[in-house]
């Protein structure tokens, strides 16, 4: 059911000259990466009536970072959580068009969305632990999965949390609670439960928004650290977050999708009035 | 508004609530003192050595010396009584027939004074009832019956338009001239030395099964059915609940029979208890025949059908009172639905599905009507776990009432029905308090 990422790539192959405008030059290119990963085709979201994403068209690369910006209500969250669906979760929400995650039908009929969620992550704009250890809650997403043996839970767990940059922290109190962690540790290891499952894709809403600059940082330091091992999606409010982590940039407005573009070019020289207004904060 | 009355309106507010809350204080110690000090003097009051025969001769329990040391020195006193009566008798048996007719029936209550403080008098026949085997067992109510021996009620009859009025005869100057005057005196200075009183605590009064329908012994069968019957409710209406509750909250779509059903739920939850408690008998006895007649198995099902409403009602909000977060978290990891309920869902909303549960316990535990006509007897010995499918049982709500209302001596044992009221109030008590504990614990837990 799953086409490989190999396969997908060569799929893709033919089109690759048109997607690689959205890659930094300036960057270095990431091995196996940059191709697309999810792709949008005249993708609409609607909440009952009302159109919240509009006919978007848009490719996601895989192993960059893609960032989201536009201001408040203008879709780019309705866009991000439909990729995992999580808009299931709201009554009257459906869509239209096509949305493809490795080639497959992300709303297709016969599509598993547990499936699907396992290989796409999210981190939500709140911290949002659950009540249960530090351990419990990196060790959620394996044991929901299968994985018993304490031993190989174990490391998942030091894994997971070494890679969202935890480990340091709270390796000496796994068994603790984890809503007594800082808001910023809080974050990272909400982080480090997605990376346990290990997701192909980190959906990443809004995850600083709720921080403290320093505690931001962090995360955008992970961010970084995470590129070229996951595809990743940011939504964020902050330009200057959209600038420093990202390699391409997608900008929203009324659920439009205006520009796509390097990070780099759309911050620099936008083909778009409305992009240009925006960044440069005549409108918000 | 001005700031002076800003001021004082709000500390005239402050002053209402206040005294609102005082005036609550109030109504509940007016209304828990007299539960309790009357409730505890069952447990603990002024045992005589008649209570100390009851306690060795029915339960086995005491020292059999120090009772026998005891009788011979109280019967050395009684002795004297017994002679007076009988040099009485004597007496009357030479009086002529309109002489001894004026004397015979106050003698009779007299006899019937002592019988009643000391048990069987000589010349009588060994009586069937346990009630009548034994003198006054307490204290307090020796003192009321040693009154009936010395003065006769009788009534005033003179002024035809009110009420006639009791008042007391010394029952001394009845029997002025005969033998039988020295008796009055004498028990009155003795009547310590022939009952012996001394400060007991009964702890049996819980655990022992009653005697002779509560004339003496215990309220075990009572405490016991209460028990069997509040659980048995729970073990229906807890996991029926919980999971209405989960299916209204997480899988049922808004709709109209999704509103019905909610509508159907509230009402349920505000019809009269004797209701369910007929409807108990139309239908699980009569309809479904659950048991030949009145059983446990029937209150519990009634008593759960009562208390579903309550559960679901407290599960739901439970459950909706989970922060969303973790249900997207949850479901954002690869979980299931059905997952996301069991393993984030509902262990974030324990501490208020067992509140709403433990509550409904105390509720159950303390209903008097559903289990009027679906389980309660009113006189009965404790059953055992293999009968709760076909026997009734005694129940302390139900025989409350009956021991109140319905008893034949009912202010005999007035002790009794206190101390089971007691009972039943520190049984709901603790059923709560476990409750409050129980949510404080694992909210930590959660809390961390």
């Amino acid at each position: 059911m799953q086409m490989s990422l190999e396969a997908t790539e060569i799929k893709m192959n033919q089109e690759n000259a048109v997607r690689d405008i959205y890659l930094p030059p300036e960057r270095k290119k990431i091995s196996g990466g940059g191709v697309p990963h999810v792709v949008a085709k005249n993708f609409s979201i609607y909440y009952g009536e009302f159109e919240a994403v509009k006919k978007v068209n848009a490719d996601i690369l895989s192993k960059y970072v893609t960032a989201i910006i536009g201001p408040s209500g203008c879709g780019k969250s309705t866009f991000l959580r439909a990729i995992n669906r999580m808009n299931d979760l709201i009554p009257n929400c459906h869509t239209t068009g096509a949305l493809m995650f490795d080639g497959e039908d992300v709303y297709g009929k016969f599509t598993d969305e547990v499936l699907l969620r396992k290989k796409i992550g999210m981190v939500f704009q709140k911290p949002n632990p659950f009540p249960k250890s530090i351990f419990d809650n990196i060790a959620y997403g394996p044991r929901l999965h299968g994985v018993k043996d304490r031993k190989a839970l174990e490391a998942i767990v030091e894994k997971s949390l070494r890679k969202a940059a935890l480990w340091d922290e709270v390796s000496d109190r796994l068994d603790k609670n984890a809503l007594g962690l800082s808001g910023g540790q809080q974050q990272r290891l909400c982080v480090a439960r997605t990376l346990a499952v290990e997701p192909e894709i980190l959906l990443l809403d809004e995850p600083t928004s709720a921080l403290d600059p320093k505690a931001t940082a962090k995360i955008e330091d992970l961010i970084q650290e995470l590129r070229g091992s996951y595809t990743i999606m940011i939504v964020t409010h902050n330009m200057q977050q959209a600038s420093r982590v990202s390699d391409s940039t997608m900008f929203f407005y009324e659920g439009v999708l205006v520009e796509h573009a390097p990070t780099a070019q759309l911050f620099t020289r936008p083909k778009d009035q409305m992009t240009e207004d925006y960044i440069t904060g005549r409108f918000s | 508004m001005n700031l002076g009355t800003r001021k004082l309106l709000d500390r005239s507010f402050t002053a209402l609530g206040f005294g609102s809350i005082v005036i609550m204080g109030l109504a509940l110690l007016v209304v828990l003192v007299p539960i309790v000090s009357n409730g505890l003097g069952a447990i603990v009051f002024r045992g005589t050595i008649e209570h100390r025969k009851l306690l060795y001769s029915e339960f086995r329990r005491g020292d059999a010396n120090e009772l026998e040391k005891e009788e011979a020195l109280s019967n050395e006193y009684r002795q004297n009584v017994f002679t007076m009566l009988s040099a009485f008798e004597n007496e009357m048996a030479q009086m002529d027939d309109a002489e001894r007719d004026r004397y015979q029936a106050s003698y009779d209550q007299v006899k019937g004074s002592l019988r009643a403080l000391f048990g069987p008098v000589p010349g009588d026949t060994q009586p069937e009832l346990t009630r009548f085997c034994y003198g006054q067992t307490r204290w307090d109510k020796a003192e009321e019956k040693l009154h009936n021996l010395l003065y006769e009620q009788k009534w005033d009859y003179s002024n035809p338009d009110v009420i006639a009025k009791p008042y007391d005869v010394s029952r001394a100057t009845t029997f002025a001239g005969t033998s039988l005057v020295r008796l009055f005196p004498y028990v009155e200075q003795n009547l310590d030395k022939m009952l012996l009183p001394e400060w007991t605590f009964y702890w049996g009064f819980i655990t022992d099964s009653s005697l002779d329908a509560h004339f003496f012994g215990g309220i075990w069968p009572e405490v016991q059915g209460t028990i069997f019957l509040a659980i048995g409710a729970m073990l229906f209406a807890f996991p029926l609940g919980v999971i209405a509750a989960v299916y209204f909250t997480e899988y049922a779509r808004d709709g109209f029979l999704t509103s019905m059903l909610r509508s159907a739920n509230s009402t349920l939850a505000g019809v009269p208890s004797i209701v369910f408690g007929l409807f108990g008998l139309a239908f699980f006895i009569n309809t479904l025949h659950v048991s030949e007649s009145k059983s446990v198995l029937a209150g519990s099902l009634t008593l759960a059908i009562m208390i579903l409403p309550t559960i679901i009602r407290a599960a739901e909000e439970a459950i909706l009172a989970v922060p969303k977060t973790y249900k997207e978290a949850s479901l954002s990891l690869g979980s299931t639905k059905w997952n996301t309920i069991m393993t984030v869902i509902l262990p974030a909303a324990l501490p208020g599905i067992l509140t709403g549960g433990v509550i409904s316990l105390g509720r159950a535990a303390g209903e008097t009507a559903p289990i009027i006509f679906t389980a309660a007897v009113s006189v009965g010995t404790a059953i055992g776990l293999g009968d709760v499918l076909s026997s009734p049982t005694p129940a302390l709500s139900w025989n409350i009432y009956n021991l109140a209302s319905e008893h034949e001596a009912a202010a005999e044992i007035r002790h009794v029905q206190y101390g089971m009221v007691l009972s039943l109030v520190m049984i709901v008590l603790l059923l709560n308090l476990s409750a409050i504990v129980l949510r404080a614990r694992i909210s930590k837990k959660l809390k961390g």
